[in-house]
C-alpha cells in the first residue's frame, strides 16, 4: 500500500486532484503559506466529510463575506454606468458623423436612384395590375421577403404564447373566473360605445384589406384595424360573448388556413416564374376591385393572420389564453 | 432546368409549411412531422449538393416573377450545398437525441409550439444559407432570433427567462446594427442583390467616392454579426443560454444558430464587400484579434467551471474564437479552415451537448462533476460519446478537431509573419488549455464509483443511442475523410466570388 505524504493536502499534486474532483476552482486557488490557512483547510476538509455541515458553513461564510464585496460592488456600478454612457456617446456620434457623409435626401442623382425603383415605377401597375405600387412591390416583386415577414408575425405570436398561455386545470379556471379583476365589468357606457364603434372598425378594416391594391393600405393595415375592433369588442362585453364569434377554434382555423393558403399562392408565384412559365391569372383592369391577379386574395390572407396575432397578443396578456 | 433546382426553395417552403402545421396539432405528432420533414430536408440538400458537384459551377433560383434585382432570388453552389446538408444532418440528430430531455424539460401542451420553432429555425438557417439577397437575409435573421429565444425559454424556469432576456437583448442590439449597415449600404449602392452590390462597392473604392460611410458600413455589419454569433467580447449571454436550456435547443444554439450567422458573415465578406476590400479596411485584423483573445478567454474560464453544461458553454467561446482567428487571417487557407471550423465544432459540440445529457440522468440530475464521478460506467455509450467529443475538441488524431487544428495551422503559416506567430503560439496553448479541462471532465466521467445514483429500472433512451452513434460515425468521418470536404469547400469558395 501506498503511503501519503503528511502534507499531502498542501501539495501540487492534491490540488490537481481536488479540481478533477470538482471541489476546488484551480485558477483561482491562493496557495496557502502560513499555518493558520493550513488550519483553514484542514477545517474545510472535515467539512466536505460533512456535507450538510458544509452547506452550513458556506452559507455562513457568504454572510459574513457578504459586507466587503457590496462596496465593490457599488463602485463597479458607478463606474459600468459612467463606461456605459461614454460608450454610447462614442457610438451616437460616430453613427451620426456617418450618416453626415451619406448622399443627401431627395437627390436625383442617388446611387438608390436607379433601374431597380425606374421599372418598379414606370412598369409597376402593368406588370402586377395593382394601382397601389407599393403593394405590388412588396406582394409580387419581392414576395418572398414578405412572406418571411408574415411568419414573424406567427413566430411572435408562438413566442408569447409559450410564454403566457396558460395550462389545462385550477390555474386556468381561475384565471379566466379573475380576468376582469382590473378592468370594469359591464360598464354601460362602453357598451354602448362600442356597439357603434365595432361595426364601423370591423368594416372600415374590411375596405383596407380589399382596397390594398387600389389605395394606400392593405393586409398588415387592415388585419391590424380588424384586430383593434376585436380588442374593443372583447374589452366592452368580455370573452364570453366574443367566444361565439372568435374563439380558439376558430383563431386556430383561420390562422393555419390563411398562413397555409398564403404560402401557395407564393409557391405558385416562384413556380411559374423560375420556369419561365406565363402568368395563367387574369390581371383584370387596374383600379377595378377584382384586378391584380392574387394579390388581392394574398391582401385577405395576411390581413387575417395579423388580425389573429393582434387579437391573440391581447388574449394571452389578458389571460393567458384565447 | 433541372428538377433537382426546385429542391432548394422547396426545402425552406416545406420548412415554413412545417411550422404552420405543427401549430395545429399535438405535441407528439408534432415532433413526428418535424422528424419527417427534416429527414426530408436532409435528403433534398443531400441532392442540392450533388447536383452542384456534378455541373461544376452555381445555379441561380429566381423566387416570383420577376428576375433578380427587381425580384428575390436564391443562389446554390456547392458550399452552399455542403452546409445546408450539414445543418439539416445536425438539426435532425440534436432532435433525436434530445427526446427523453424535450419530455421532461417541456410542459406537453407546449410541445409542439417547441417544433413550430424547430421548424421555422431550420427554414431561417436554409434561407440564410441560400439566399443571394441582403434584405431576405435580415428577414430570415429576424425569424432567427425570435426562435432562438423561444428555444431558450421553452424550458420554463427562472434561469431559462433570465437566460432568453440577456440573448433577446444582445441578439437585438446585433439585428439592430445589421440593419442599419444594411440601409446604410442600400443608400450607397442602391442595390440589396449581393452580387449587384459587390459590384457598386468596388467602383466605391476604386474611385474613394463614400469611404467613410463603407467603412462604416463594414464596422457595423461585421460587429453586428460576432454579437449574435458570440466572439469573445460580446459572448455574454451565451453560458446562461447554453447551460440552462433543453439539451436539443442547447446543441441547436450552439452548432447551428451561431454557425449559420457566421456563415453569413463570410457570405459577405466574399459576395457582398469583397474579400480584398474587407482586408483593406483591416476589419479582418480586428476579427483575429478577438478570435486569438477569445480562443485564450473562453478556455481559461471554462477551467474555472465545476458544472459540465457551462463547461461545454464556455469551451463555445473558445472553439467561436477558432473560427473568427480562421477567417481574420484574410486568405482563402485561412476561409477553408474556419469554415471546417464551422462543421467539426458544429458535429462535435452538439454531441458533447447530447451525451452530457446522457450522463446526467445517472448522475440524480446533478451536473457537478463530483457527483459525474463514474457516470461514463453507468451509461456507457453517453460517456464514450462524451469521451469522444472531448478528444476531438482537444485534438487528438483521427478525430474531426484535429483534422480542423491541422488546417488552423497550414492556414497560419502561410499567412504574413505577425499573424503566423500570433496563430500558432496561440493554437498551441489553447490546445493546452482545451486538454486541461476536456481531459479533466473525461476523467471525472471514467472515475469509478458505485451504481447507485443509477435510478432502478433505468435504461438509456434508444433515441439518444441512435443519434450518439450517428454523432460519432460523423465526427470520425470528419477526421478521417476530410479530404472530400475539404475539397467542395475549397471548390465553393472559388465559385463563391
Amino acid at each position: 500500500m501506498s503511503r501519503k505524504r503528511s502534507d499531502y493536502r498542501s501539495t501540487f499534486y492534491s490540488r490537481i486532484e481536488n479540481f478533477v474532483n470538482g471541489k476546488e476552482e484551480f485558477l483561482l486557488y491562493k496557495p496557502s503559506g502560513n499555518t493558520e490557512a493550513r488550519q483553514l483547510e484542514a477545517l474545510e476538509e472535515e467539512l466536505t466529510e460533512a456535507a450538510d455541515l458544509l452547506d452550513k458553513r458556506e452559507a455562513q461564510q457568504r454572510l459574513q463575506d457578504s459586507t466587503e464585496p457590496l462596496d465593490f460592488l457599488k463602485k463597479f456600478h458607478r463606474l459600468y454606468g459612467i463606461i456605459a454612457a461614454i460608450i454610447c456617446l462614442t457610438m451616437m456620434i460616430l453613427l451620426m458623423s456617418a450618416v453626415s457623409w451619406l448622399p443627401r435626401f431627395g437627390n436625383p442623382s442617388n446611387p438608390a436612384n436607379n433601374e431597380v425603383i425606374k421599372r418598379y415605377i414606370e412598369k409597376g401597375q402593368e406588370e402586377t395590375g395593382a394601382v397601389n405600387i407599393v403593394t405590388g412591390l412588396i406582394l409580387n416583386y419581392r414576395g418572398f421577403d414578405t412572406m418571411g415577414e408574415t411568419h414573424v408575425l406567427f413566430i411572435a405570436a408562438s413566442c408569447v404564447m409559450i410564454l403566457l398561455l396558460i395550462a389545462e386545470g385550477e390555474e386556468k379556471k381561475s384565471s379566466y373566473a379573475f380576468d376582469r379583476y382590473m378592468e370594469p365589468k359591464n360598464d354601460i357606457i362602453i357598451q354602448k360605445a362600442a356597439n357603434f364603434i365595432v361595426p364601423v372598425v370591423f368594416v372600415f378594416g374590411i375596405y383596407v384589406i380589399l382596397n390594398g391594391h387600389l389605395s394606400p393600405g392593405g393586409g398588415f393595415s387592415g388585419g391590424a384595424i380588424i384586430g383593434a375592433g376585436m380588442i374593443i369588442h372583447v374589452s366592452a362585453f368580455g370573452f364570453k360573448k366574443t367566444g361565439r364569434f372568435f374563439n380558439e377554434h376558430v383563431y386556430k382555423v383561420g390562422k393555419v388556413s390563411a398562413l397555409c393558403f398564403y404560402v401557395c399562392c407564393l409557391s405558385y408565384y416562384f413556380y411559374m416564374g423560375a420556369h419561365g412559365y406565363d402568368n395563367h391569372i387574369p390581371l383584370g383592369t387596374p383600379g377595378n376591385i377584382l384586378s391584380s391577379g392574387l394579390i388581392l386574395f394574398i391582401n385577405m390572407f395576411v390581413g387575417t393572420e395579423v388580425a389573429c396575432t393582434m387579437y391573440a397578443f391581447y388574449a394571452l396578456f389578458r389571460k393567458g389564453g384565447l | 432546368m433541372s428538377f433537382i433546382e426546385n429542391l432548394v426553395p422547396l426545402s425552406i417552403i416545406i420548412c415554413l409549411g412545417g411550422g404552420i402545421a405543427c401549430s395545429a396539432i399535438k405535441g407528439h405528432a408534432a415532433r413526428r412531422l418535424t422528424i419527417i420533414l427534416l429527414c426530408a430536408v436532409t435528403v433534398m440538400s443531400a441532392c442540392v449538393l450533388a447536383y452542384t458537384l456534378i455541373i461544376g459551377h452555381e445555379f441561380v433560383y429566381v423566387m416570383g416573377r420577376f428576375p433578380a434585382p427587381w425580384g428575390n432570388e436564391l443562389r446554390a453552389g456547392c458550399l452552399e450545398g455542403l452546409m445546408a446538408l450539414f445543418f439539416s444532418i445536425i438539426m435532425l440528430l440534436s432532435i433525436v437525441g434530445g427526446i427523453r430531455g424535450q419530455n421532461d424539460d417541456i410542459a406537453i401542451d407546449k410541445m409542439n409550439l417547441y417544433f413550430i420553432m424547430i421548424n421555422l429555425m431550420m427554414s431561417s438557417l436554409l434561407a440564410l444559407v441560400y439566399t443571394n439577397d441582403l434584405f431576405t437575409a435580415y428577414v430570415f435573421v429576424e425569424i432567427n432570433t425570435m426562435a432562438a429565444c423561444a428555444l431558450i425559454m421553452i424550458r420554463n424556469n427562472g434561469h431559462t427567462l433570465v437566460a432568453a432576456t440577456k440573448y433577446m437583448i444582445m441578439s437585438l442590439l446585433g439585428s439592430g446594427l445589421l440593419l442599419i449597415g444594411i440601409s446604410m449600404l442600400y443608400t450607397i449602392t442602391g442595390q440589396l442583390l449581393m452580387p449587384n452590390i459587390r459590384e457598386a462597392v468596388s467602383k466605391l473604392d476604386a474611385s474613394g467616392e463614400y469611404a467613410v460611410p463603407l467603412t462604416v458600413v463594414i464596422g457595423l455589419i461585421s460587429v453586428a454579426l460576432a454579437i449574435k454569433s458570440a466572439l469573445y467580447p460580446f459572448h455574454s449571454w451565451l453560458p446562461e443560454a447554453y447551460g440552462y436550456s433543453t439539451a436539443s435547443s442547447s446543441a441547436i444554439l450552439s452548432s447551428l444558430v451561431s454557425k449559420g450567422y457566421i456563415f453569413l458573415l463570410i457570405k459577405i465578406f466574399y459576395r457582398v464587400i469583397g474579400m480584398d476590400v474587407m482586408v483593406d479596411h483591416k476589419i479582418t485584423n480586428i476579427l483575429f484579434i478577438f478570435g486569438i483573445i477569445g480562443m485564450i478567454m473562453g478556455s481559461v474560464t471554462a477551467i474555472r467551471q465545476s458544472d459540465i453544461r457551462h463547461l461545454i458553454a464556455y469551451s463555445s467561446i473558445a472553439q467561436i474564437g477558432y473560427i473568427y482567428m480562421g477567417m481574420g487571417l484574410g486568405s482563402t487557407a485561412g476561409m477553408v479552415a474556419a469554415l471546417f471550423h464551422i462543421m467539426s465544432h458544429g458535429a462535435t459540440k452538439s454531441m458533447l451537448f447530447i451525451a452530457q445529457r446522457g450522463l446526467v440522468e445517472v448522475s440524480r440530475r446533478s451536473k457537478n462533476f463530483s457527483d459525474l464521478k463514474g457516470s461514463g460506467y453507468r451509461n456507457k455509450l453517453a460517456g464514450f460519446a462524451f469521451a469522444v467529443g472531448a478528444f476531438s475538441m482537444v485534438g487528438v488524431p483521427l478525430l474531426s478537431g484535429f483534422t480542423s487544428k491541422v488546417y488552423f495551422a497550414e492556414a497560419a503559416i502561410t499567412a504574413v509573419h505577425s499573424k503566423m506567430w500570433i496563430a500558432m503560439i496561440t493554437l498551441a496553448i489553447s490546445t493546452i488549455l482545451n486538454a486541461i479541462y476536456f481531459i479533466r471532465a473525461t476523467i471525472s466521467v471514467y472515475t469509478p464509483r458505485n451504481m447507485d445514483y443509477r435510478d432502478p429500472g433505468y435504461k438509456p433512451a434508444q433515441n439518444s443511442a441512435i443519434s450518439l452513434v450517428c454523432f460519432v460515425v460523423l465526427n470520425f468521418f470528419l477526421g478521417i475523410l476530410s479530404y472530400p470536404i475539404a475539397y467542395t469547400i475549397q471548390t465553393g469558395l472559388k465559385v463563391f466570388r
